[in-house]
């Protein structure tokens, strides 16, 4: 701007101010960088480094999943009462799945041992857990203040009573090493994510605290059960517990099992929750400390909502973890899912070349649908809090 | 005015002698001896860690300290965590940089200490925040999230969460220096509705405008020491320690 000079500013104006006068015209992209022919281009062929990972993953899917799909599928096995539908012959040399097998044992692999006249108690707590389970998770929910008193507090009395019994409500004793299958799984998942929760946050805090003796009894806690595998802490409360218990309370193995799992997941979940604490800005408390709220106020109504929710896809993470661990309790000899699928297919009425591959691909399909729903879940919620503090 | 009104009724809204603080080896707050008279408003301004803001932090314990005596409200500040609470409950607090609750949405975050620690009813916590929220003029976001609202409008919600809680005593750390220019000016017009409506206050700023505008007395800090106390015309018109006349040069164009 050295042009202008003093003597004539007005004359000068009109060359170098600018004021827009009428909006500009929008404008449509250019064709080559929109449609579906652009998109393959630039995701799939933009160089040839990429175009040689497309062509490699390609080659790999149609060496792997046809295969797979023809045994699972087009040479499976569907229809069968025992072994003889499963057998290779002359007009069938190639044999798929035994999905018979599965549909036989089906009962086992659910309920275990479980008595058949008393196995509407399991799937009565199937529904309840499923009902619980839906009330937290759908964000939405009407009252899930209440949903969460009874996915914490009824659901684990409740689920006692049904599958243990319960005398006074005419509901007879099931002696636990009847306890099997896919039931075994859920209550060994469930029993570690509903006491992870818990049991962590107080870890948590516990390691935070200002009190020395407090913090280092949490870090201790914390570190040991990080530093041994589950089967190492499951091994010691199956033969450690009794020895700390008196001899007339002698917990049966499933409960040792369910201890053993509850306190590993804590000390994972512990250092999870301490993340998102860890998150919270400093503000945040002192914000609420200068309003005159107590540190348990504080804790309750400020840093942990938001702690917790943060945390949240880490949490998910957490239980994804657990539950495939769950198949662990079968070295303290506790029947789970996996354990009922081995047992069935060693069933010599069912001995064919393909029932292990059908069970083990059974139960890996089971596991993965659990797992990814949860991943699933975790990655919507992932994107919800991306998405800003709208909730 | 209202300066020698509330140097006359009964005890001093904040008390401070001899106050040394420490944060480790460094000496942070050096001899601080200051007085707030009720409905007194006064400024406190210096260099950047001068100490001013650990000054405010000591009054409400955010910080505690070595050697002297707070007493706010006729009540000495100890380490017994109830009188803490109790003089916390007495002192409304700003912060520079908001400190909302953003899990709660503006309402909320006005009727939770209300609510929580005065056990007030919900419905009549609701209409006194809507009471200050119209203050602070900003009833028709109540229902929204902190994250919705622009960094002025977030610090009035701030202010107006702190008045539900009936504070005698407002301090301010630094109100405006996280905002944008142009929401300084809607900050500023709260703060001297504010002290029109003869709130005691006790504000950390660098606006010297508003210093002059709104302050009974002016408080100059330097390297943890109270350099000068004036009042606002000699402040500015005749500064008397060097260090003052300094920042003053400095800030001041």
């Amino acid at each position: 701007m050295d042009a202008p000079t003093a003597a004539a500013p007005t004359m000068n104006m009109a060359s170098f101010a600018y004021v827009r006068t009428a909006p500009p015209a929008a404008v449509s992209p250019p064709l080559a960088t929109a449609g579906v022919l652009a998109w393959f281009k630039d995701r799939l062929f933009s160089s040839a480094g990429s175009t040689s990972m497309t062509i490699l993953v390609a080659l790999l899917l149609m060496w792997s999943v046809p295969p797979l799909i023809d045994f699972l599928i087009v040479d499976a096995t569907w229809t069968g009462s025992d072994r003889e539908a499963c057998l290779p012959s002359p007009t069938r040399p190639e044999i798929g799945a035994c999905w018979p097998f599965i549909g036989d044992r089906l009962a086992y692999i659910t309920y275990g041992s479980y008595p058949i006249a008393l196995r509407w108690r399991v799937d009565a707590f199937f529904a309840m857990l499923t009902f619980g389970t839906a009330w937290l998770l759908w964000l939405e929910a009407p009252r899930r203040d209440i949903g969460a008193v009874y996915f914490f507090v009824v659901l684990p009395v409740a689920s006692f009573a049904l599958l243990h019994g319960f005398t006074p409500m005419g509901l007879v004793n099931v002696d636990t090493a009847l306890w099997g299958g896919m039931m075994v799984t859920i209550v060994v998942a469930a029993v570690g994510i509903v006491a992870s929760l818990p049991i962590g946050i107080v870890l948590a805090l516990g390691r935070r605290s200002k009190m020395p003796a407090v913090r280092l009894l949490c870090t201790l806690f914390i570190e040991i059960v990080r530093g041994v595998p589950l089967i190492t802490v499951l091994f010691m409360a199956s033969v450690m517990l009794p020895l700390f218990l008196p001899d007339t309370w002698s917990p049966d193995k499933l409960m040792r099992a369910l201890v053993g799992v509850a306190l590993f997941s804590s000390a994972y979940m512990a250092e999870v929750v301490r993340a998102g604490l860890q998150s919270i800005a400093k503000g945040q408390y002192e914000a609420a400390h200068v309003l005159g709220l107590s540190y348990w106020q504080a804790l309750r109504l400020i840093i942990l909502p938001q702690a917790l929710k943060v945390t949240i896809p880490n949490i998910v993470n957490s239980y994804i973890a657990l539950f495939k661990d769950t198949t662990l309790v079968f070295v303290v000899g506790i029947f789970d899912f996996l354990k009922t699928i081995e047992a069935a297919r060693a069933d010599p009425k069912w001995s064919t070349s393909v029932t292990s591959a059908t069970g083990y691909i059974f139960a890996a399909l089971v596991y993965f649908v659990f797992c990814y729903a949860m991943s699933r879940y975790a990655g919507r919620i992932e994107k919800r809090l991306a998405a800003g503090e709208k909730q | 005015m209202s300066m020698s009104a509330g140097a006359a009724t009964d005890t001093p809204a904040v008390g401070i002698t001899g106050l040394h603080k420490w944060f480790g080896e460094f000496h942070v707050l050096t001899d601080i001896n200051l007085t707030v008279g009720r409905s007194e408003r006064i400024v406190i301004c210096g260099p950047s860690g001068s100490g001013k803001s650990t000054l405010l932090r000591c009054i409400n314990r955010l910080e505690d300290f070595q050697r002297g005596e707070i007493v706010v409200d006729g009540m000495l500040l100890t380490q017994d965590v109830r009188r803490v609470d109790a003089i916390r409950r007495e002192i409304g607090m700003v912060f520079q940089q908001f400190n909302l609750f953003p899990h709660l949405t503006v309402l909320e975050n006005c009727t939770l200490a209300p609510i929580q620690v005065r056990g007030m009813p919900k419905r009549e916590a609701e209409q006194r925040a809507m009471h200050f929220l119209e203050r602070v003029k900003i009833p028709e976001q109540a229902g929204k999230y902190p994250n919705q609202l622009s960094g002025g409008q977030q610090q009035r919600v701030a202010i107006a969460r702190a008045l539900c809680m009936s504070p005698k005593l407002m301090m301010f750390d630094e109100p405006t220096s996280a905002l944008d220019p142009e929401m300084v000016k809607e900050v500023l017009d709260t703060m001297v509705a504010l002290a029109l409506d003869g709130m005691t206050m006790l504000v950390v700023t660098h606006e010297m405008t508003f210093a002059r505008q709104v302050a009974n007395r002016i408080v100059f800090m330097d390297a943890g020491q109270i350099i000068e106390i004036n009042t606002p015309a000699p402040f500015f018109a005749n500064p008397q320690h060097e260090r003052t006349k300094l920042f003053l040069s400095q800030i001041l164009h």
